[in-house]
């Protein structure tokens, strides 16, 4: 951390400069299409995940565990691993491309947005089930036979009780997915081809590509991780001051 | 009604009339809950049916029965402030803006809560909390208010004022109330009827007083107050025979020489001198108990307990006066062998602890 607060604020002279940080603008498409990218794919991951989450909350003790340890398994397997393996899939001959043959399409998948969304929202889909569900399980039954008892219909259950009380989950979902998608670098390396570079991957080849430049990288670095902070603090304010009201 | 092979309720019949407040009276696992539940609509029965104000309403869900329930812990909505709670139901039914607040207003000051609205329920204590519950279960106008073990979670005062309030806000409403307890001076103390129930079946519905100085057997003599339940034979009308003894009594119509159970209420025998009164015993355990003392006597072998104001040491040779008035007589039912004297009450207890 030192090294890249050191970096960030000289040149490669050691002089002090801050004209590091000015080196962002350059990027700035590459910082948007970031959030953009891992936006989508919070959304996404929200969109699968809580209707997962809410189903396995349903189930009966002893299959929530085993669908629990099942959404886990995928936790324990490196992120490469899994990266490479959806690379196979989505290559030029793979078993997505082969399937769209079948329809006379030549449609390519590797190397698009999409190819980058459905990795992002593949390899973080646990971190948004997972708290959802927590906070879903820990939800008193008598809570929801009390709302029943007043009057409340199924979808009113859902709106006013069952959805309010599990939004802390669903806040730090969106957290956990949010932030590591925003500094991805591999999946858009290896799914996103050259047009949907990612600001990690930026940082990546200030570091270690032909443009060798740590110290418009530890910049850079440093923006996006105040970036995140700043969005971690937002989303921990929230739930902090919905558990004062 | 039936979870899985067990018999919770067994041809159980209960007609409860408008305005009363009847009180479900049982040890825990008698089904108590479990008619609380039928009644509500989160169980359904195997056979039988529910009638409410005349309409079948056995196979309404619960979101559509005009019944609304105070839970055992109450329930309550955690990411909802007071008002909120208290509103619900209003706001569910779309009810319009101003009927809400002026309902939900008129709720608060009927529990003393006005104060309260905007607090987060987190912030109550355990009273409070039992009064949003409450308020919350009114709002709707419903026409039957179920309590499940309403004061179960209070500590004895708070618990003597708020049964003291909800016996108030019965009367002041007007709604019928059936609540569920296993407190049986709170069953009488607040109900209009009590419905004794054990093993899944009624053992007896009467008022309080009823309940308590006419006991149909010897469970609910026993589960009812204290009470001393002695083996006799009734030998005619109006005269019984127990630990030897002739007695007169009041009751009447059972066979001649007809096995019975007699109770004779603790606080209602007195004490006397040892050759004065109608049977003598002597004295193995003296406890203060603040109001009274609880004295255990052993009369050849069985062991009576009494309630006095007198104070008596342990070895004191004692006679008891027992009139006519305090002597109840009940047919022999499936509990008399069940239910025996004071005796495992006392020494025995401590005798198993000195070996």
């Amino acid at each position: 951390m030192i090294f890249v607060l050191y970096y960030s604020i000289t040149n490669q002279e050691n002089n002090f400069t801050l004209e590091n940080f000015l080196e962002i603008k350059n990027y700035s498409r590459t910082f948007v299409r970031s959030i953009v990218f891992s936006s989508v794919s919070t959304l996404i991951s929200f969109a699968l995940g809580y209707p997962t989450a809410y189903a396995i909350s349903k189930l009966g003790k002893k299959l929530q565990k085993i669908a629990i340890a099942g959404v886990m398994l995928q936790m324990w397997i490196s992120f490469l691993l899994i990266t490479y393996s959806l690379m196979t899939i989505m290559e030029s001959n793979g078993i997505i491309n082969k399937f769209f043959n079948i329809f006379g399409s030549d449609f390519v998948i590797i190397n698009t947005k999409i190819a980058v969304i459905i990795g992002m929202v593949y390899g973080s889909l646990p971190y948004m089930i997972l708290p959802i569900y927590s906070s879903l399980s820990k939800l008193d039954p008598k809570i929801i036979e009390a709302a029943q008892d007043l009057g409340a219909g199924k979808f009113k259950i859902f709106t006013k009780i069952i959805f309010p009380l599990s939004a802390p989950g669903v806040l730090s979902g969106f957290l956990m997915v949010f932030a590591p998608n925003m500094s991805a670098f591999i999946i858009s390396k290896m799914l996103g081809g050259s047009e949907n570079i990612l600001i990690g991957e930026i940082i990546e080849l200030q570091f270690l590509g032909s443009q060798y430049n740590p110290w418009s990288g530890s910049a850079i670095a440093l923006i996006l991780m105040f970036f995140i902070m700043l969005c971690t603090s937002a989303v921990g304010n929230i739930i902090y001051y919905k558990n004062i009201k | 009604m039936r979870f899985g092979d067990e018999i919770v309720l067994d041809d159980l019949s209960l007609d409860v009339s408008k305005g009363q407040f009847l009180t479900l009276l049982g040890a825990s696992g008698c089904g108590k809950t479990t008619i609380l539940r039928i009644i509500a609509g989160f169980l359904s029965p195997v056979r039988g049916k529910i009638f409410f104000e005349n309409k079948d309403i056995t196979d309404l869900p619960p979101h559509k029965r005009e019944v609304n329930t105070v839970f055992q812990k109450y329930a309550l909505f955690p990411h909802l402030n007071v008002f909120e709670n208290v509103a619900f139901g209003l706001r569910v039914a779309r009810k319009p803006k101003k009927e809400i607040e002026k309902r939900v207003n008129d709720m608060l000051k009927l529990v003393g809560l006005s104060r309260m609205a905007q607090r987060s329920v987190d912030n109550l204590s355990g009273g409070q909390q039992q009064r949003v519950a409450v308020a919350r279960a009114l709002a709707n106008y419903p026409k039957l208010i179920l309590l499940d073990e309403p004061f179960a979670a209070l500590d004895l005062r708070l618990k003597k004022d708020m049964q003291f309030e909800l016996k108030k806000i019965q009367a002041k409403t007007g709604i019928t109330f059936i609540s569920v307890t296993h407190d049986q001076e709170e069953a009488l103390s607040m109900s209009d009827t009590v419905v004794v129930l054990d093993k899944g079946k009624i053992q007896q519905i009467g008022s309080p007083k009823d309940i308590y100085n006419e006991p149909k057997n010897a469970f609910v003599a026993d589960f009812i107050g204290e009470s001393n339940i002695i083996d006799g034979i009734m030998l005619e009308d109006y005269l019984v025979k127990f630990v030897g003894k002739k007695f007169k009594c009041l009751d009447k119509g059972f066979e001649k020489g007809e096995k019975i159970d007699a109770v004779i209420r603790p606080e209602d025998i007195k004490l006397v001198s040892p050759d004065a009164g109608h049977i003598s015993g002597i004295v193995t355990s003296s406890t203060f108990r603040g109001v009274n003392n609880e004295i255990i006597i052993d009369v050849n072998g069985f062991k009576w307990m009494i309630q006095t104001i007198e104070y008596k040491n342990v070895g004191d040779i004692i006679g008891l006066e027992i009139l006519p008035e305090d002597i109840h007589i009940m047919k022999k039912s499936e509990y008399s062998s069940e239910i025996g004297d004071y005796s495992s009450f006392s020494d025995e207890f401590f005798n198993e602890k000195e070996k």
